[in-house]
């Protein structure tokens, strides 16, 4: 189910909840996917005691992953053809994430109709954990 | 990310996707998938970060028989760490920026190759963490085929002490 351009309005916007209450095991789960077993994001005891952070704090690639779910179920599977973010806060144990997909244009390259959006995400606080910009192919 | 080669796995999809909490069949049900424009299983958007399990080098992974800076008996298995680069680092390294560029999505079965081309480093003043040290790495994973499927680039930083919480 992709989008249609001609159903789409600059403005328009996509909003999912990623995550509520993220939990420590839900970040181990994307350490041991990933590969990225940095032990801020699993080792409470290092990630206190030596790095000197309040808790383990979940991957910034774990709220682009979620953050990724919100943009695939709205513009369809496949696709994408650029997705980029910048981390700006760190996102805790027992957070809850809101994302939102803002269209910015919808322009042509070479034939096929692409949506540009702005993509952020919150948490509970309404503290930006992630900003950045997707583009996706859509329907004429 | 210096893997060699990265094989896209089904299995590996799955476990991904679960993990970045995304229950979407395409990334778990052949049968599924293939009804789908995607005609197949894909791999999620931010999956080529998973190519770090298919590093030898990859820093952030414990290797057999050497030291480990995560707890063990005390806080931390070594004295002294190190970091840096894409995935976000050790101590006081971490993942500022990721970008990606689909020049087409990743099925099971491809297998690509990474080549890591050079990226600027660059210095600022933070006021929530000190001196921050960015360093850029681009990727570009190309298939079986020599085509180029996906560009990545990645910025980490290094904080000169952790990151003050109060806002």
């Amino acid at each position: 189910m992709a989008l249609k351009a001609s159903q789409l309005k600059v403005g328009d916007t996509h909003t999912a909840r990623l995550v509520e209450d993220l939990k420590r095991t839900q970040i181990v789960q994307y350490a041991g996917s990933s590969g990225d077993y940095n032990p801020l994001h699993t080792d409470e005891v290092f990630a206190t005691q030596v790095a000197g952070y309040p808790s383990v704090f979940a991957h910034g690639m774990l709220t682009m992953g979620m953050t990724g779910k919100m943009l695939t179920d709205y513009v369809g599977d496949a696709r994408l053809t650029k997705y980029g973010v910048r981390f700006t806060s760190q996102v805790w144990p027992g957070d809850t994430l809101d994302s939102t997909a803002t269209l910015k244009a919808v322009t042509e390259k070479d034939g096929v109709t692409l949506a540009e959006f702005d993509v952020k995400t919150v948490n509970q606080n309404g503290v930006e954990v992630l900003s950045g910009y997707a583009e996706a192919r859509v329907d004429p | 990310m210096a893997a060699k080669t990265f094989p896209i796995e089904a299995s590996h999809i799955l476990m991904f996707a679960r993990s970045v909490g995304d229950d979407n069949p395409v990334y778990a049900d052949p049968a599924y998938a293939a009804k789908t424009e995607a005609g197949s299983i894909i791999a999620p958007p931010t999956f080529p970060q998973a190519s770090a399990q298919f590093d030898p080098d990859y820093f952030l992974r414990p290797k057999i028989g050497k030291p480990w800076f995560g707890s063990g008996k005390n806080p931390t298995g070594i004295t002294r760490t190190e970091g840096g680069g894409s995935g976000g680092g050790a101590a006081a390294g971490l993942h500022a920026e990721q970008h990606f560029e689909y020049h087409r999505h990743l099925k099971p079965g491809d297998v690509l190759t990474a080549t890591s081309l050079p990226g600027k480093t660059w210095e600022k003043e933070g006021r929530r963490s000190g001196k921050l040290i960015f360093s850029e790495s681009v990727t570009e994973y190309r298939d079986q085929n020599g085509e180029l499927v996906i560009t990545a680039r990645g910025v980490g930083v290094r904080t000169e002490r952790p990151v003050d919480q109060k806002a």
